[in-house]
């Protein structure tokens, strides 16, 4: 059966592939990556995959595959989607991997394309990553003076992985891409600011309403299970 | 060392919290911070939830057929050539 994807289509994200420059971006998480690149036994299977060795893209791909696989999940939440955006960034890497030249791990690189990936489709649906009327306009719990704590719900210091999980799900797509992107990722504001097109201080806004948000999700999340 | 104003409101500490929290300056010597016991509480959660995050999260493994649909994507790119 033939591949049922239009020609269109496939032009269309070989655009977009040239179109999203893959950037020197070291995230705090890159020490494996850092290590990938001092490692010969990497090195070459990379030489290898650059020249064409498919056996050698596939072991590439066994490397890799949960980091790439576990970020799209984290910045889509949706299962299915981050199988397709895995599968984009790995194509994208097959047709750009020649291109790799070694001046940053290659692991740095092969993330920021898979963020690349991802970042493309938000914006293809329609997301507003940093929409100025959301930075501008307080959310409903930042109005009227509402300040926030009290000192009985306190987090109690240790938060369940899975309530954690939950609540990052439950974010509005744009929050929960700076979030993942900084406290999960680990990449700083400005790193932020240039992926997304942004300001620093969006970055810094947008992240802190995002980390309220989950505090008021953690908290009720006892309530919530005890209702269950 | 940052000279902080010292008689804020919660309100306005807590608007100025996304910067003081994104800039390196400790932000839990702020005279705010040592005389409020709210906003002593919100930042003391809001670190919680920035350090769970870092460590909480396992990697995920993506289900095996994925790699069998990259590498037919792939084939197809190639104008159906066998990989080699």
């Amino acid at each position: 059966m033939d591949d049922p994807t239009p020609q269109a289509a496939e032009a269309e994200r070989r655009q977009a592939a040239e179109e999203a420059p893959v950037a020197d971006l070291k995230p705090r998480s890159a020490g494996l990556a850092r290590a990938a690149l001092t490692n010969p036994m990497e090195a070459d299977v990379l030489a290898r995959a650059q020249a064409g060795d498919h056996h050698a893209f596939a072991q590439l791909y066994s490397l890799h595959k949960r980091r790439i696989y576990s970020l799209c999940l984290r910045m889509v939440g949706n299962i299915a989607e981050a199988e397709d955006l895995t599968q984009e960034a790995f194509l994208q890497l097959h047709r750009k991997i020649a291109t790799f030249r070694g001046d940053s791990a290659f692991s740095t690189w092969l993330h920021r394309l898979a963020i690349n990936v991802v970042l493309m489709q938000l914006r293809k649906r329609g997301l507003q990553v940093i929409s100025l009327d959301e930075a501008m306009e307080p959310a409903p719990e930042e109005r009227a003076g509402r300040s926030f704590g009290a000192a009985d719900l306190t987090l109690a210091g240790a938060i369940d992985r899975m309530a954690l999980e939950h609540a990052v799900n439950d974010l509005p797509a744009g929050y929960r891409l700076i979030f993942v992107l900084h406290d999960i990722e680990g990449y700083e504001h400005n790193e932020i600011a240039s992926m997304l097109d942004c300001s620093i201080g969006n970055s810094k806004s947008q992240l802190h309403k995002a980390r309220l948000r989950l505090r008021e999700a953690l908290r009720s999340y006892p309530r919530q299970e005890a209702r269950r | 060392m940052t000279e902080y104003p010292n008689n804020l409101s919660c309100t306005a500490f807590q608007a100025q919290l996304p910067e003081l929290i994104g800039s390196s300056q400790n932000v839990a010597e702020h005279p705010h911070i040592e005389s409020c016991e709210l906003c002593r509480a919100l930042l003391a959660d809001l670190e919680t939830i920035a350090e769970a995050a870092r460590q909480l999260f396992p990697v995920v493994e993506p289900p095996e057929k994925l790699w069998e649909q990259i590498e037919l994507a792939i084939k197809q790119e190639q104008g159906g050539s066998v990989l080699e």
